[in-house]
């Protein structure tokens, strides 16, 4: 292949741990006992639930419509009734709880009704809604509603239609397994995204630790009628992530706090192009996805599973463990959090993989010692920043120079972490500092806010003072007109001079308080 | 571990100083064929004061002495300063060094990886500043001694200053080529008749030369396995090789060469393993060129036209004061905020 290949800065080679759950093509996991959906899967506004406890609900039928503009709509994965409506806990790792629709499946498994798109003649606006009301949202762990990112925008701003086939994290195999079997479809999904976009070349990017998914991926797209790139790039963590995925095919850099389109690329992940085909091609909305079960775990394998199935149904599935469980992870070791419970936890549309740890596997960290810079964590960085600095100032609290050196640039990818001779935890400091500083800013938000307010009243009391002194000095000049007839002209004009100087201090005085009132 | 990640390298900070350790072991046995076992007395010496006064300035700031002891810093610090001063040095030369180098350089600026100055060097520049006449009596080379201290000799002379019956010093010690290029040159002699006297061997000395062939390999060793990385290395030395030629072409009858100066006195050994303390030198990679190549340019600069014979120690120490102006000045682009080119 001709195309030049760019290199990022940085990146790690963790052990891959990929072939255990490759051994076996994916298994259609079953109906599991009970449903789980989380109204909030994706970023953005939760879904709002549009059914009843009680109601019965269909397969592919929506549960939760999308409110506001950046949120889609979520659907029942399979038959049955829905039984609660209520906080459950989702995959966090604090274990935090949140809205989900509960359905006792009936076990018919009974599709609503499937009507597929017929995109091409479709208004580009409705097309989008319709996506939206699919549920679909980036499969490759950010969870971005889609159909806002296949807006081409005026001018139009992607040439470059980018399918991620990356999956560089160690030990996930779902992306890998997907390309090797569903080749065709994720380009089909593809041919949707390129109309949508009006992009001019579709290009596939695929680390070369996946050869049978390259060689799928080629072979499907002989069968293509518009023109597509398979590219095979080195395998490097991170280099799925976008930002170093769209560094590698194109050598562009994405400006920092923008986005791809700002280069020109839309990047999505494979298995959003097959969710796109399904919906679009199929009427089928996204319930269900394909989610690497490995680790310590009986027999690691891939599975297509329901949305909302209780993540340890799914584990269950691999068999025994071999040995003691010592946590989950959900997400490839390097970015994946870690779940507080897995207790009937339900799996979400950015649940990729389910790691099983054992203390074998995962072993504790050593004690952390001192940070002898030796900048190893500078050389593995792909944002190229220097992280034995930023971890200096996350750590002394000096938050402003952490911001100068761009720890908002921090991808928080572990690579830093990974290589630390120090076994220092950096991610977690730049997390810890990042937190402060948005709380900093919120609370600054709050303050400036509060202030706006005391200046506002403290004007509104002042402009009230002022229209009473007005109307008493009017009275005034009124009376002496009457008084004067009575009284001595000297005597009035020495209680008109009086008055005058009260309003006059008055006056001040309220100009103190204004000036005054912004330093409290 | 709260938060990914939950993998890491299978490194540590032990790994790394031991891995420095090994890349010095051939030119230590180098060391032991030309001028006698006597470096293997003072290693020890320093080693075992080290690792003393480590554990103490450990447990007085009520930390666990054990994983310091462990990661292995005061060692390499205790070799590089036995190897920086000669190997026949009294004992307590090499105690009071090393008390400077890991009690006052280091512990009392916070402990590993708060040291603003490389605790070896600055154990170095107390001993040449204040002990000057017991830092000049270098071992002399086998090939002109004829002879050398046996190892228990050695630490007889080491220990109580006392040579064994009919041994002088004279004998056995000597002047090192840099320091005989400086001396000669004082006495009207140029460069070429003085580089015809034994002491200089083929490139940079009789024996150091070898000497520092092995640093050199040590130092490629240490590049291989990332332990280090070019940049400083390569700006020491090519800055001491420009700025030492320029001399030379200028003036070759009073400037020594440049493969001179590359091969004798501490410009291997300071190349690779002292300027390339991580916690005292830049961090940035423009940062370590700059560190680097002032290291070079100072090191040629005091050793030709300064007050002592060789530069290394006080270019490193005065380089790192600049260090937290280079860092801050040589901030690489971050991803995202460079031009972008296609």
């Amino acid at each position: 292949m001709s195309r030049q290949i760019y290199s990022f800065h940085g990146g790690v080679h963790p052990e891959e741990n990929k072939q255990i759950s490759t051994q076996h093509p994916i298994a259609i996991a079953p109906v599991p006992s009970r449903i789980i959906v989380p109204v909030h899967q994706h970023i953005g506004q939760p879904a709002k639930p549009c059914v009843a406890v009680g109601d019965q609900v269909l397969k592919g039928q929506i549960i939760a419509e999308a409110e506001g503009y950046i949120s889609v709509a979520a659907h029942a994965p399979t038959s049955g009734v829905v039984t609660a409506i209520a906080p459950h806990p989702v995959p966090h790792p604090s274990g935090l709880s949140d809205i989900c629709i509960h359905i006792t499946p009936d076990g018919q498994d009974l599709w609503t009704e499937r009507k597929p798109i017929d995109y091409r003649n479709l208004n580009a606006s409705a097309l989008r809604n319709r996506l939206r009301d699919m549920g679909i949202a980036g499969l490759g762990g950010a969870v971005f509603p889609t159909f806002i990112k296949l807006n081409p925008g005026v001018p139009q701003k992607v040439q470059t239609l980018l399918l991620n086939g990356g999956e560089c994290e160690p030990w996930i195999t779902c992306d890998d397994m997907t390309m090797r079997e569903h080749a065709a479809e994720i380009l089909q999904g593809a041919a949707i995204m390129r109309f949508m976009l009006r992009a001019e070349s579709v290009l596939v990017g695929i680390e070369d630790n996946k050869p049978q998914a390259i060689a799928a991926m080629q072979q499907a797209a002989t069968q293509c009628d518009f023109p597509i790139e398979i590219i095979t790039i080195p395998t490097l963590y991170p280099g799925g992530g976008a930002k170093q995925m769209i560094k590698t095919v194109t050598g562009q850099e994405v400006p920092s706090g923008g986005r791809s389109t700002d280069v020109g690329v839309a990047t999505f992940n494979i298995g959003t192009a097959l969710a796109i085909h399904r919906a679009v091609n199929h009427g089928e909305p996204l319930i269900s996805r394909v989610v690497t079960v490995t680790g310590n775990v009986g027999q690691a394998q891939n599975f297509e599973a329901l949305i909302g199935t209780p993540i340890n149904e799914l584990v269950a599935l691999t068999g025994n463990s071999v040995d003691p469980v010592t946590g989950y992870l959900m997400g490839g070791p390097m970015m994946g959090i870690e779940l507080a419970q897995i207790i009937d936890v339900p799996m979400v549309k950015a649940t990729n993989c389910i790691l099983v740890k054992s203390a074998k596997l995962f072993p504790p960290p050593p004690p952390a010692m001192p940070c002898i810079r030796c900048t190893r964590c500078a050389d593995a960085c792909p944002a190229d920043l220097q992280p034995q600095e930023l971890f200096w100032f996350a750590r002394s609290k000096d938050f402003d120079r952490a911001q100068k050196y761009r720890l908002f640039d921090c991808i928080e990818c572990g690579c830093c972490s990974y290589v630390c001779p120090s076994h220092i935890p950096l991610v977690q400091y730049y997390r810890y500092a990042k937190s402060e500083i948005s709380a900093k800013q919120k609370d600054q938000e709050a303050a400036d806010h509060a202030r706006e307010r005391h200046e506002t009243r403290i004007a509104r009391i002042e402009r009230e003072k002022q229209e009473r002194a007005d109307k008493l000095a009017q009275k005034a000049a009124s009376k002496p007109a009457a008084e004067s007839a009575t009284d001595d002209p000297a005597a009035a004009a020495k209680k008109a001079a009086i008055q005058a100087a009260i309003e006059r201090a008055k006056a001040a005085k309220a100009e103190s308080d204004v000036t005054a009132a912004p330093t409290e | 571990m709260l938060s990914s990640p939950y993998i890491s390298e299978k490194t540590s900070v032990s790994i790394i100083m031991l891995k420095v350790m090994l890349a010095l072991v051939p030119a230590i046995a180098a060391y032991v064929w030309y001028f006698g076992p006597a470096i293997l007395i003072s290693l020890t010496i320093a080693s075992v004061t080290a690792l003393g006064l480590e554990t103490i300035a450990v447990k007085l700031r009520g930390l666990p002495a054990k994983p310091f002891l462990m990661d292995g810093s005061a060692l390499v610090t205790a070799w590089l300063l036995a190897l920086s001063i000669p190997s026949i040095a009294p004992w307590w030369l090499i105690v009071v060094g090393t008390f400077f180098a890991i009690v006052v350089a280091k512990h009392l600026y916070g402990g590993l990886g708060n040291n603003l100055f490389n605790p070896a060097m600055v154990g170095y520049a107390v001993l040449i500043i204040s002990f000057p006449v017991q830092m000049t009596h270098w071992a002399a080379p086998y090939s002109l001694a004829g002879e050398h201290l046996g190892l228990l000799d050695a630490f007889n002379y080491i220990v109580s200053g006392v040579l064994p019956d009919g041994w002088k010093l004279d004998a056995i010690s000597t002047a090192t080529p840099l320091d005989t290029i400086r001396t000669q040159l004082q006495l009207h002699r140029t460069v070429t008749e003085i580089s015809q006297m034994p002491i200089f061997g083929s490139i940079g000395g009789q024996g150091s030369e070898i000497i520092a062939l092995l640093f050199l390999a040590g130092g490629v060793y240490l590049w291989l396995t990332r332990i280090i990385t070019w940049h400083i290395p390569v700006a020491f030395l090519g800055a001491l090789t420009l700025i030492s030629g320029l001399f030379y072409l200028y003036n070759p009858g009073q400037y020594a060469s440049p493969w001179f100066h590359l091969a004798t006195g501490g410009a291997m050994l300071g190349a690779f393993f002292i300027a390339t303390d991580p916690v005292s030198g830049a961090t940035t990679p423009k940062g370590k060129l700059i560190f680097g190549a002032g290291i070079g340019a100072l090191t040629y600069l005091i050793r030709a036209l300064g007050g002592y014979p060789d530069g290394v120690a006080f270019a490193v120490l005065l380089m790192n004061i600049t260090v937290p102006l280079i860092d801050a000045y040589t901030q690489p682009p971050v991803y995202g905020h460079k031009g972008n080119k296609k």
